[in-house]
Formats: C-alpha cells, sequence, structure tokens
C-alpha cells in the first residue's frame, strides 16, 4: 500500500475536510491506484534537470507603488455569508 | 434563415447590412435555448433580460457605425469566468450563491466590443473533469447524442455551440477543457499560450495552466474571438506583453511552406480505431494543401498524465484552500469553532471528484512527499517542455488525435478517476508546455459522434495553428454538419 488509512485521515485535516468512515475506505483505495500509477515517473532521470513551475518564463513583475481605486467596503462583504458592521463574523476563535 | 445556425463573422455582415438587428437575433437565441434547453442543459444562468438590454446598446452602436466584428453577438459564458452582477458558481455548491462584484478581464474586453451575454454555461465543478458529470447542478448532453457526455471541463459551453444555443462561447482550459468537449460536440476550441490571455477574474484551478479560450462554429470565428481575447493585462502578473497579430490575417486556404509534425507516441494503443483513422485521413488532405509532413518524436508523452495529475491537483489544493465560509460562498451549520466551520463548510461544499483532487495535492505537498511527488513532476515537466522546443525545431504545427476516443456515456467512467483521467492524454502535454492547441471537427464516427483534431504550435505561434485549422476546414465539411436534436 502507498497510502494508509491513518495519513488519508491526517491529510483531510490538513486540507479541512472531513470524511464518513465509508468515505475515507473509497479515498485510501482510489489515492492508493493513483499513487501506484504515479511510480511510473520513477522510471525518468531527472538528475540535474531543472523543475518547471511555469513554461512561459517570466520573472518578477513590478510596477510602481502607487495607491490605486479597490473595491468599496460594502461591495467586498456583499458576500459574505456572516458580516457585523464592517467585518466578517466568524465563530469564536479565541477563549 | 435560421439565425441561431449562424457563425460570428455571418452574423457579424447581416448586422452591418441591416437585415435584421441585435435584438432579434438576441431573441432568436433566446427562442433556440427555450427550445433545446431542456434536452441539452448547456446553462447554469440565464440573464435574458441583460442580454436584450444589451442588444438594444449593441443596436445603438450599430446605428452609429461604431461596429466591431462582436457588437451584437450573442455568446455563452463558461461559469468559472467572474460576470459583475451575474451570479458565478464554478459548477460548485460552495460558489452556489456567489455574485462577482467586478468583470473578469476577458468578460470586461467582450463587452466594450459589444458582445452580449446570454448566460453562463455548466462546466465540471471548478473545471475538474471531462465531462460535467462533476457539476453539482448535474450533467450537460451531448447535442450530437444525449445519452453520452458533451466532454468537460467546458462542457457547457461546447455543447451550447454545438446545439445553436449561443453564436460562440468562452471556455477554460487547464488540461484540455476547451478542446476536449469540443472535440466530443464538433466544434471548434482553442486553448492559446499561457499567458497570452488574461486570467484575471478567472476563478484558479491550477495556476500555471489555466487559460481562457474560444469556442466557436468555425476557425474564422475563433480568430476573431481571440482578436478581443489576447494581450497584456496589468493585473495579471503572468500575462505576457508581446503583440498581438490580427489573427484572420493567418486565415489562407493553402499551406504551402508549412512543415507538420507527426508524433508516434499520439498513435497508441487503446487509442480507438474510428479516430486513428480519422486522423491520419486529415494529414492527407493537409498535404494535398502543400503540407510537407515529418515524422518527430515527443519521448515523454507517457509522463504527461501522472505528472498534470500532481502538479495540477497541487495547485489546486492551494487555490481552493480560499474557500472556508468567511469572505463568500456557502457557509454549513452554526459551529462552536472556526476548524470545525470550515471542516463543514468544505466537506458538504465541495463534491467527490474536487475532494478527491484536493487531498491528492495535499498530500504530493506535504512534508516527507514535495521532492518525490510535486518535485519530481516539475522536473519531468521540464523535459517535456523539451521534447515540444526540439519538436518545433523541425516542423511549424504538430497534428494529433483531441481525444483518444469520441464521446463516451453518461455515467461510464463515473466510478473510476483514472479511467476519466485517461481521456486528456492528448490535450495535457500542451498546458504542461504551455504552448497553443486547437481542436477542430475531423470527422464523423459510423455512430454519428464527433471527432476533433488537434493542432498545436510552439508558443505565440496561435497564427501557424489557425492557418493550418482553416486551411483544413475549408477543405472539408465535417464543421458544417449539425447534429439533430
Amino acid at each position: 500500500m502507498k497510502i494508509t488509512r491513518d495519513q488519508v485521515e491526517h491529510i483531510a485535516l490538513l486540507a479541512r475536510l472531513e470524511f464518513s468512515e465509508k468515505e475515507i475506505e473509497a479515498f485510501t483505495r482510489q489515492m492508493d491506484n493513483i499513487l501506484t500509477y504515479f511510480d511510473k515517473l520513477k522510471e525518468v532521470d531527472t538528475t540535474s534537470v531543472e523543475p518547471t513551475s511555469h513554461a512561459i518564463q517570466v520573472k518578477n513583475v513590478f510596477r510602481e507603488d502607487e495607491a490605486k481605486k479597490s473595491i468599496a467596503l460594502d461591495l467586498s462583504l456583499k458576500n459574505a455569508p456572516e458580516k457585523e458592521g464592517n467585518c466578517f463574523r466568524v465563530p469564536k476563535i479565541i477563549e | 434563415m435560421d439565425l441561431h445556425t449562424l457563425t460570428i463573422h455571418e452574423a457579424h455582415e447581416h448586422l452591418k447590412n441591416r437585415d435584421f438587428s441585435a435584438r432579434e437575433l438576441t431573441q432568436a437565441l433566446l427562442k433556440r435555448i427555450e427550445e433545446v434547453e431542456p434536452k441539452v442543459k448547456a446553462y447554469i444562468t440565464l440573464t435574458p433580460e441583460k442580454a436584450l438590454n444589451e442588444a438594444e446598446q449593441a443596436d445603438k452602436m450599430i446605428a452609429s457605425g461604431e461596429t466591431t466584428p462582436l457588437t451584437g453577438i450573442p455568446l455563452a459564458i463558461k461559469d468559472v469566468l467572474s460576470t459583475e452582477g451575474i451570479t458565478t458558481t464554478c459548477g460548485s455548491k460552495i460558489l452556489s450563491n456567489f455574485v462577482p462584484v467586478y468583470d473578469a478581464t476577458v468578460v470586461h474586453h467582450l463587452k466594450k466590443a459589444g458582445a452580449i451575454t446570454l448566460g453562463k454555461v455548466n462546466m465540471d465543478e471548478f473545471a475538474m473533469g471531462s465531462s460535467t458529470e462533476n457539476s453539482a447542478f448535474g450533467p450537460s448532453r451531448n447535442p450530437w447524442d444525449l445519452s453520452t457526455i458533451p466532454g468537460g471541463s467546458s462542457g457547457g459551453s461546447a455543447a451550447a455551440v454545438a446545439a445553436d444555443e449561443c453564436i460562440a462561447s468562452l471556455g477554460t482550459d487547464t488540461g484540455g477543457s476547451i478542446r476536449q468537449p469540443a472535440s466530443c460536440c464538433g466544434v471548434v476550441g482553442l486553448k492559446p499560450t499561457y499567458g497570452r490571455v488574461s486570467r484575471f477574474g478567472l476563478i484558479a484551478f491550477g495556476s500555471s495552466l489555466d487559460q481562457v479560450g474560444p469556442l466557436t462554429k468555425d476557425v474564422r470565428d475563433a480568430a476573431l474571438l481571440m482578436n478581443v481575447l489576447a494581450g497584456y493585462d496589468p493585473r495579471d502578473s503572468t500575462s505576457v506583453n508581446s503583440e498581438v497579430p490580427d489573427y484572420t490575417a493567418f486565415l489562407k486556404s493553402d499551406l504551402k511552406g508549412i512543415t507538420i509534425g507527426v508524433a508516434k507516441e499520439y498513435f497508441i494503443e487503446g487509442i480507438d480505431p474510428e479516430v486513428e483513422k480519422a486522423v491520419k485521413e486529415a494529414l492527407q488532405v493537409l498535404q494535398g494543401l502543400g503540407a510537407k509532413i515529418v515524422d518527430i518524436s515527443l519521448p515523454h508523452t507517457e509522463y504527461a498524465l501522472p505528472v498534470y495529475y500532481l502538479i495540477a491537483p497541487a495547485e489546486a489544493s492551494s487555490n481552493l484552500a480560499r474557500y472556508d465560509g468567511v469572505k463568500y460562498g456557502f457557509r454549513a451549520g452554526k459551529d462552536e469553532n472556526l476548524i470545525a466551520m470550515y471542516k463543514k463548510t468544505r466537506s458538504e461544499g465541495f463534491g467527490a471528484e474536487v475532494k478527491r483532487r484536493i487531498m491528492l495535492g495535499t498530500y504530493a505537498l506535504s512534508a516527507g512527499y514535495y521532492d518525490a511527488y510535486y518535485g519530481k513532476a516539475s522536473q519531468v515537466r521540464t523535459l517535456i517542455r523539451r521534447d515540444f522546443e526540439k519538436a518545433f525545431k523541425k516542423c511549424d504545427v504538430i497534428v494529433t488525435p483531441t481525444a483518444p476516443t469520441p464521446a463516451f456515456k453518461i455515467g461510464e467512467k463515473a466510478d473510476d478517476p483514472l479511467q476519466m483521467y485517461l481521456s486528456d492524454i492528448f490535450t495535457i502535454p500542451v498546458n504542461l508546455a504551455g504552448i497553443a492547441g486547437i481542436s477542430i471537427p475531423g470527422g464523423l464516427t459510423r455512430n454519428r459522434l464527433p471527432i476533433g483534431l488537434q493542432v498545436i504550435s510552439g508558443p505565440f505561434e496561435e497564427g501557424k495553428v489557425l492557418q493550418t485549422a482553416f486551411a483544413y476546414e475549408q477543405n472539408t465539411e465535417w464543421h458544417v454538419k449539425k447534429p439533430k436534436l
């Protein structure tokens, strides 16, 4: 096995997802299949090959540090599931 | 005249000659949608009133003589592109109530040109899939056979064009999501070079792979839309500041001086014999038009699929971390603490395939596995890119099948993610290398399902892709064939 049930549960926590018992089982099996398929990459010799993170090479892009018009406060809060005053409202974080 | 069947360039001529108004054209499309949409289910959101208002504006532009080739042309927009004031769901429950407060740059360009938006079209959730079966709003149907998939993720965009429910549409392509549905539905779909078209306002899936592009009824329409979509955008730091040519200038009916590469790695076991036959016949047509055919090799092709299914989910797992139920979208339950709220929101808001890819990506990026998975994939990606660089020293374009098979049945591959991923085996390398590719109609199977022909070029060589595609199209009849609905 490439991946265990415990690992799947740990990754779920990292990804902020939760699953039923049945789903964990299915995910473990499917991820195991997919990860086994990925083993194919081990055949390729990549000694001293630079990784590509962007296909078209762009260097850092800078612009002048000028203040420009941004989205108005009421618009930026428009899609919030819960808000209070000018803030996004979330469950209590600090006891 | 059936107005809904017109192409952009045909409709434009009629609008200019005042044969009908933009309002009449829009009404004809809305009527067509009313008739066939219950069968095809291409749209998630329809905006008929907005469309008619925009048509009125377009008619004013036409009256004052300020027309562009897109003025008064009714289009459909994939629901992954932000549209101010129009719900943009990404095919997901988690964004089912999301109303963007600004337009994507491409939408802004279309509006400025006077184009009309009919509505937002269906897609696999967050553009992850090859069939639209992963949409939270149910699958779209292939107009050629309603029991088959329209392809994906831009399946709604392709089905809407094939069913004449819009004149043309916009899609996005991360691993084949414009070209594979174009192939399934028998329409034209172009994925431009990475950086050619702005991604601002495109809801991100795989940021190093995503590109916006047109789905159209013919190649001239794809060129016309590219004239409006392409260009530098200071709001997208990966957009490339290079000159945009007039893409219609490349539309010539012969291929003298063009060398076409054929890679043996694209004619593999598992390819449908009817697809293989169609592509080989197409190569003869292209040769007859003056193109020189040469053999090339892209030796790392077989690794493209595992590379993609590591890199795209890795990027997605980080891009989709923003859906936490705080700033926009769906939130689940009233919870005692923040982490529990995040988990509930995300678990109820995302569908199975999106969760699978977030899990895969999180794993590939996690401590202890990064080098073995994401790192290795990024290195093999370099080798795939170099394969193309080497190949394009010997040829101008490469011709391949777009997909190994025609459209499959709805439900056929739903339980086997790996089988589903194989649908994109011929389109994915193009995204990994950041280059341009088009799918054009290249045949029909015995069961009357479309077969797509892919033409690939080096970066910023969309002109050569369009030239090859146009010459083929002008000398074949496939693009004028229509499904019976």
